[in-house]
């Protein structure tokens, strides 16, 4: 009996806080589509890294065609024959299609490039393929799904057995999505093998031969598609049980606080109107992708918007850069704590301080006083465990972190706190502290708004659910506590 | 106080090499001193001035040009020090004896010439009072050391400067044309529009002040257009650097002005704070200043964040454009000031000044422990690494290692202090 193409068996990582993959097996055989799907942070991007060696379990092996892949090596495993095309795509954007097929594998010798057997090698993948693109052309000027097909040229012409495609059409027009389709069969036939990994699950009953379902990092389940409903595969992306305790509350809800109406930019948010009541916790949940980052960051002036107007209590604001925002009251913890959120390599003190200085200055000349005994009292507030206020923000946890960011901006006494993905890579005893201050927050009548992934945190958490897709507001849940995961998937699909 | 310990160590590993290599040059130059002429006049007037001889003094002294030297100041400290000076003798050693047997005097001053003469073997009193040789370094000697301050002074003055800058993560390369725009600027304005060499103080001040002004608005622009455009300082100031440099040409026909008074030297020549140059007190004050900036001052602190992760920095509503074109306006004052005490130091202004300075500048910055990716980094450090440059050139220069060496080991100081940085930060 061949061995299978390839075998991934017990594969495990954990990263700090987080178990990301629990003991994770499959098989592939050469020409089948194995879908792979979950929720956000089901452990599909790991799953994928692992095997493209770009991350190295803590156990678990990987074996092509029966021979064994060093883990934790890129060159092996794709000398293996495993190519995977990111979301991002990892082409030269100056250099011509010709050229990024064959970058670092030059037909020639002694360092001289023969190009014309370049360009005609790559004309020839793209006539395979079935897709016209011309050798030529700089990258930059391809459409995007062209570029996708130098990708899959670039992964078949370094003779890619096993092709990885993650979200291959989150970019794509229907008819481009047609034409990929196309060429996944057509690669089959040849007996490639490919992992397809989608939000989109029509498109997985269309593609795929298998669907296996992860969730919170283990394997679900794997059955032919033809043995499974849409709702079950939902079911399972979602699973029954909460393993999560919220605290408890009985909101008190005012009057409107900030109120978005016709907010707009470019074709990543259309026409986004919604408000957000004093004492109410609204969260704004949908897909990667959505537009709800990308709402927030408008809302907060990260960003210019094109069009719509933000009112506080009745009140227009003019908002063109964050420091309007922070000015008017509104303060945005961002999804990107590491990159956005804080300047890792100063003090917590001075993290802490950033956005509060003028207030503990004369002047200009700082009150060092006040700013130490205000991060005092915040740190012992907020249960900072920081050895030391001269610690650098970067040798915190991801829950420190987190409460770090919040104590800065709360030290302001901001109307409006916006959070984006409060609780991503946070253990779970810091998550109920963060919960916890956003449920004060409310109580003590600020507007709260919630962007998260995470459907069971959107349920246990928020007093009213706006759901995103493809830049708009696609439904609302009102009445949360009826509401069910499965509801808001189906929305958050489309 | 446990914060005052903490701090330390950023500083102490730069500051002890600069101790360091001031204790080897130290050693490299220990020599024989000999004192002649005035200064051992001097010397030897505080000693006598010390005994407080109860009996009159004789002055003996040779006829070479520093024994007449010597005599005449010794004289005029003793009296000035209410000593009773029997007599002076500069002549030949006959003269000498004929003096010293008839007054009969016992307590005798003598230069070293005179001292040697044999005729005191045979007097009853021994050997004269000489000044006496001793082994002191070079390096280490009051006039030496005020030299390094005063060649430091420009350089540290622009480096105070340029730590803003790399603090904020951009570069500034324009800071060695600026030298000679300013210097340039200033000698010219006093020639045309305060009378040259009949200038009064007021109007040099007010000139040298319009050519400080005009580099900080130069500053300003390169700020506003790095910042408004968003585009990478290091070719925007490569242009400024060319440009500014032109105009110096442009402005001075490309001849250095000499046309000044006597008096526009105080700032770069003159010691009037106890000996200390003035240069280097104005060089003190720019440092406070900049340091209380840094590190009291609200827009210190979004200069620091600026340059540590310019979009938290935003999000956190920091003004980030203003916080830099602001540092890039100090930057060229600064520069701006250098031009002026440069153009005093020497009493000219030349379009030639200033020549890579702005690579010395950085080097300076750099080995001070600034980090050229920002976000760290403060003029304290800064100030010793300038002087840790200017102190291995002095010694250099001092133990004879020739020009061309000179230049190899200055490269190799600035990349051994890159490295260093690197390894400290990996280390984090």
């Amino acid at each position: 009996m061949t061995p299978p193409l390839l075998e991934m068996a017990g594969v495990e990582k954990s990263y700090p806080g987080v178990h990301a993959l629990r003991g994770v097996s499959l098989t592939l055989t050469g020409g089948e589509v194995l879908a792979v799907v979950g929720e956000n942070g089901a452990g599909k991007s790991t799953l994928i890294k692992v095997l493209a060696g770009a991350v190295t379990p803590d156990a678990g092996r990987v074996t092509v065609a029966g021979l064994p892949v060093p883990s934790g090596v890129p060159a092996r495993a794709k000398a293996a024959g495993v190519a995977v095309i990111y979301q991002e795509f990892s082409l030269v954007p100056a250099l011509t299609a010709a050229e990024n097929v064959y970058l670092g594998r030059e037909p020639g010798r002694y360092g001289w490039l023969h190009r014309r057997a370049e360009r005609t090698g790559a004309a020839e993948w793209f006539r395979t393929l079935g897709v016209p693109v011309d050798p030529g052309a700089p990258v930059r000027t391809l459409s995007t799904a062209q570029q996708q097909i130098v990708e899959i040229a670039k992964a078949l012409a370094a003779d890619a057995r096993i092709l990885v495609l993650d979200e291959p059409t989150a970019p794509l027009t229907p008819p481009e999505v047609d034409r990929l389709f196309v060429v996944i069969r057509g690669l089959t036939a040849r007996g490639v093998g490919v992992i397809y990994i989608s939000h989109r699950l029509d498109e997985v009953f269309r593609i795929a031969d298998r669907v296996m379902v992860l969730r919170d990092g283990a394997h679900v389940s794997t059955s032919p598609v033809a043995g499974v409903t849409r709702a079950e595969l939902i079911e399972r992306m979602v699973g029954r049980t909460l393993d999560q305790e919220f605290p408890t509350r009985s909101p008190r809800i005012g009057e409107p606080g900030i109120v978005v109406t016709g907010l707009r930019r470019g074709d990543v948010v259309h026409d986004v109107s919604f408000h957000v009541r004093r004492g109410e916790i609204l969260a704004l949940t949908g897909l990667v992708g959505s537009g709800r980052t990308e709402t927030a960051r408008l809302l907060f002036g990260a960003d210019r918007r094109d069009g719509g107007t933000i009112a506080l209590d009745g009140k227009v604001l003019t908002i063109s850069s964050p420091r309007d925002a922070v000015r008017a009251g509104i303060a945005l913890l961002t999804e990107d704590r590491k990159n956005q959120g804080l300047i890792l390599a100063h003090t917590v003190r001075e993290n802490f301080a950033l956005p509060n200085l003028s207030r503990w200055a004369r002047f200009g000349l700082l009150d060092r006083g006040r700013e130490r005994s205000a991060f005092a009292a915040a740190a012992n507030r907020f249960r900072i465990k920081a050895a030391d206020p001269r610690a650098r923000a970067g040798t915190l946890s991801g829950g420190n972190q987190q409460k770090l960011v919040l104590a800065k901006w709360l030290e302001r006494n901001c109307e409006v706190v916006v959070f984006d993905e409060p609780t991503r890579g946070i253990d779970v005893g810091a998550k109920y502290e963060i919960y916890q201050l956003m449920q004060e927050l409310a109580d003590r009548g600020k507007a709260v708004l919630m962007i998260s992934s995470e459907l069971p945190e959107v349920l246990g958490l928020a007093d009213r659910v706006l759901v995103m897709h493809a830049g708009r507001i696609t439904g609302e849940v009102t009445d949360v506590r009826q509401a069910t995961q499965e509801q808001l998937l189906r929305l958050a699909m489309g | 106080m446990a914060g005052r310990f903490s701090r330390l160590p950023t500083e102490t590993g730069i500051a002890g090499v600069l101790v360091l290599v001031c204790v080897a040059f130290s050693v490299a130059t220990l020599s024989e001193e000999r004192p002649e002429g005035a200064p051992a006049g001097e010397a030897l007037a505080k000693q006598v001035v010390r005994d407080r001889p109860s009996e009159p003094v004789l002055i003996v002294a040779g006829t070479g040009r520093d024994d007449r030297i010597f005599a005449e100041v010794l004289e005029a400290r003793l009296k000035a020090a209410g000593i009773h000076v029997g007599g002076a003798v500069v002549g030949t050693p006959a003269d000498a004896r004929d003096v010293f047997v008839k007054s009969g005097v016992s307590y005798v001053v003598a230069s070293r010439t005179a001292a040697r003469w044999m005729f005191w073997e045979k007097s009853k009193h021994g050997p004269p009072i000489s000044p006496q040789s001793h082994v002191w370094p070079r390096f280490l000697t009051a006039d030496n050391l005020l030299n390094v301050a005063n060649q430091v002074a420009v350089i540290a003055i622009l480096a105070a400067g340029m730590t803003l800058v790399l603090i904020t993560g951009h570069v500034d390369l324009s800071v060695g044309s600026l030298i000679a725009l300013s210097a340039v600027v200033g000698t010219l304005f006093v020639r045309r529009f305060a009378g040259a060499e009949g200038a009064t103080t007021v109007g040099m001040i007010a000139c040298c002040g319009a050519a400080v002004l005009v580099c900080g608005l130069i500053g300003t622009l390169s700020g506003l257009v790095v910042t408004r455009f968003a585009v990478p300082s290091f070719i925007i100031t490569l242009g400024v650097m060319k440009m500014a440099r032109g105009a110096a040409f442009r402005a001075s026909a490309g001849e250095s002005i000499y046309q000044l008074p006597d008096g526009f030297v105080w700032l770069g020549r003159g010691a009037d704070l106890f000996g200390i140059p003035n240069a280097v007190v104005l060089m003190a004050l720019i440092y406070v200043v900049i340091h209380v900036l840094l590190n009291r001052t609200t827009f210190g602190r979004y200069v620091y964040a600026v340059g540590g992760n310019v979009e938290a920095a935003r999000l956190a509503g920091v003004r980030v454009s203003a916080v830099v074109v602001l540092v890039f306006a100090i930057n060229g004052l600064c520069a701006g000031l250098g031009g002026v005490v440069l153009a005093s130091q020497l009493k000219s202004g030349s379009p030639t000044f200033g020549v890579e300075y702005e690579l010395y500048v950085i080097a300076a910055v750099v080995v001070g422990g600034t980090s050229l990716a920002g976000g760290q980094g403060n003029v304290v450090g800064t100030l010793i690494g300038a002087f840790l440059l200017a102190v291995i050139q002095n010694g250099m220069n001092l133990t004879g290692v020739g020009s061309y060496d000179q230049q190899i080991v200055l490269g190799a100081i600035i990349v051994a202090a890159v490295l260093l940085d690197r390894l400290k930060t990996r280390s984090r």
